[in-house]
């Protein structure tokens, strides 16, 4: 079968990726591992949560808290997913240069490889929402669960998220020392201005602009939105747009950004071509 | 298009290099390749050979279209690697010697297998061919060995299967026996030859600075140094220039101060280099005429140096390189050491 240099870049990328995260221990370890970690950072957000509000769980703002946390999970996970393969490629395996003149499609290639980071992700999300639902009350009801919403805002939010990854990985591509943590930073740094842990108004007003610019902020608002409802619409941040209205914000912003990829990963292409980057291993 | 498999015309490549944290502002620029025009023809193996630093890994990677050039153009499979990347990439596969790259999570087998893939080979005939080349180099036992667990050898030989099992039309093969010990690269030698044997449309071009190797497995050679094509023809022809002259190998005992300078400073000494070899050196000379060497041996015996050995031999590439040059390799390597490209 001759699949297309699209469709074989992507899946055997996603292939590799897989097999990359998970073969790096035995089966159980690693089942436990992707267990362990989102509960232990889960944990750290809720006793934190707890000392700050003396357990106010039943406040709106937990729900508000627990939720963002969760979901945020996937802008690690995807952005520094797809971005973590140029440098894991260039100098770690030292094969970014084999990859470089096969036949296959550069961008796609970097997306396949952020499958497994989303896949893991999503069991790290999955395990948040399970333990915040049984042990912290969280009011999450699947029976009114807008599922619609919820998985047009998933599938939309998830690529946005990649298309911010590929931004990152063309980046990298351009800067060969010690900037292997950018995707991770970047995230980090988008944590705070997204309304994942609090509502963008705590923020002073002339950094609330960051927020409104961010497709994250109203895919997080989306997504619990469409798990919790109203609870989600009791802060005032983007109370006054509607779903759809929000769905339509998200849709222009990923949009937006895909366009900004295909541009940057050319521009960040042609340049690492010039200055012979592509090959360039700096022995981090 | 046109009918060879590789083509470069006036091809530059300047390096811009910037100064330490003090110098920032000071930018240098390091010429690797200057106005390099070669012709390889489909079916040829094609050798480029010279020193450490000479630009032949610079010329591989424009051609292979990880580099851009400065000025001048290339094509590969009669595509231009700058304007038609997409076009030139399907048509080759390149494997770099001295390095042990590869995902060491992967099995030898599944290493390969997915580098088949992204080239769209066939699953079932990826398998097939995986095993046919693992048998010839020796590596068939280590196929299910995670590549991690490979020697740094061994793990050179799966790369090397890595760029024949594409069957690209140009293979780019860039000093593929450097590190390997004497077996495995004979193993390289035999498969390079037999790959191109079975199918005269095949090309490949081989970097090295072995000389022997370019000797044994090259239809033609071009000595390159400091960015330069100095030479191009087949082994023979390169050598046949040098059949007037007269090439001797002499072993002495310390030099007392003998430069080669001073020898070559005789009217009818060409070239000549000196080693420093056990309890003595080894000076190697082409002279135009036979009748110069006595002239050299009064040199040697006024400086009180004694002839332990005299050989006359036939030229070899290295005489070659060194009549073109004025410098053994070796001597270039030691001294472009530092600026390597």
């Amino acid at each position: 079968m001759n699949r297309s240099e699209t469709t074989r870049s992507f899946t055997m990328a996603t292939w590799l990726g897989w097999q990359v995260e998970s073969n790096w221990t035995d089966p159980f370890l690693f089942a436990i591992y992707v267990i362990i970690k989102p509960l232990a950072s889960a944990a750290i957000l809720v006793v934190m949560y707890s000392i700050i509000t003396g357990g106010a769980y039943n406040s709106p703002l937990f729900p508000y808290i627990y939720l963002g946390n969760a979901f945020y999970t996937y802008v690690g996970a995807v952005m520094a997913g797809v971005s973590w393969a140029v440098i894991d490629d260039r100098e770690h395996y030292k094969t970014l240069k084999y990859m470089y003149i096969a036949p296959i499609n550069i961008p796609f290639y970097w997306l396949g490889r952020g499958v497994s980071r989303f896949l893991i992700g999503t069991v790290a999300v999955i395990v948040i929402l399970t333990a915040g639902v049984l042990f912290l009350h969280v009011p999450l009801d699947l029976t009114q669960v807008n599922w619609g919403l919820f998985l047009v805002s998933l599938l939309l939010g998830v690529t946005m998220l990649a298309m911010m990854g590929l931004i990152l990985a063309s980046i990298t591509l351009m800067v060969a020392h010690h900037f292997f943590l950018i995707g991770e930073a970047v995230a980090g740094a988008l944590y705070l201005f997204s309304g994942a842990i609090f509502p963008l108004e705590v923020l002073p007003a002339w950094l609330r602009p960051v927020g409104y610019v961010m497709p994250i902020t109203y895919w997080l608002e989306l997504m619990r939105r469409s798990l919790i409802g109203e609870v989600a619409q009791a802060f005032p941040t983007l109370a006054q747009y509607s779903n759809l209205q929000l769905l339509g914000i998200l849709l222009g912003l990923t949009v937006v950004f895909a366009v900004i990829s295909v541009f940057t990963f050319r521009w960040c292409d042609y340049r690492a071509r010039e200055l012979g980057l592509i090959d360039r291993v700096s022995n981090y | 298009m046109t009918d060879f498999a590789i083509e470069t015309k006036d091809l530059s490549r300047i390096y811009k290099i910037r100064g330490n944290k003090k110098e920032k502002q000071i930018r240098k620029e390091l010429v690797a390749l200057e106005n390099v025009n070669l012709t390889v023809e489909r079916g040829e193996l094609f050798g480029l050979l010279g020193p450490n630093g000479a630009g032949k890994t610079t010329l591989i990677k424009i051609l292979t279209t990880l580099l851009a050039p400065t000025s001048g153009w290339a094509r590969v499979a009669g595509y231009d690697v700058t304007q038609h990347p997409n076009l030139v990439r399907p048509r080759i596969n390149m494997v770099s010697g001295g390095e042990s790259s590869g995902y060491g999570l992967l099995t030898v087998r599944e290493n390969l297998w997915m580098f088949s893939q992204f080239y769209g080979m066939p699953s079932k005939e990826a398998n097939q061919r995986i095993v046919e080349l693992l048998k010839m180099v020796g590596l068939e036992d280590r196929i299910h060995t995670k590549s991690s667990d490979l020697s740094t050898g061994l793990r050179q030989k799966m790369n090397i299967v890595r760029g024949f099992l594409t069957d690209p039309e140009v293979l780019f093969l860039d000093e593929p026996t450097l590190g390997l010990d004497v077996g495995a690269a004979r193993d390289v030698r035999k498969l390079i030859r037999s790959w191109l044997d079975a199918d005269k449309s095949r090309t490949l071009l081989l970097t090295t600075h072995y000389m022997v190797e370019a000797e044994e497995l090259c239809d033609r050679v071009a000595i390159i140094n400091k960015g330069r094509v100095l030479a191009c023809d087949t082994p023979a022809n390169l050598k046949r220039n040098l059949q007037r002259d007269a090439i001797f190998e002499i072993e002495t005992s310390p030099l007392n101060g003998l430069t080669s300078q001073i020898l070559q400073d005789q009217p009818e000494v060409k070239k000549a280099a000196l080693t420093d070899i056990e309890g003595g050196a080894r000076l190697e000379l082409i002279l135009k005429e036979e009748s110069a060497l006595a002239s050299v041996i009064n040199i040697l015996t006024q400086k009180d140096v004694k002839v332990r050995r005299l050989t006359k031999r036939e030229p070899t590439l290295e005489d070659v390189f060194m009549d073109l040059v004025g410098q053994k390799m070796e001597d270039v390597e030691k001294e472009e050491a530092p600026h390597a490209v």
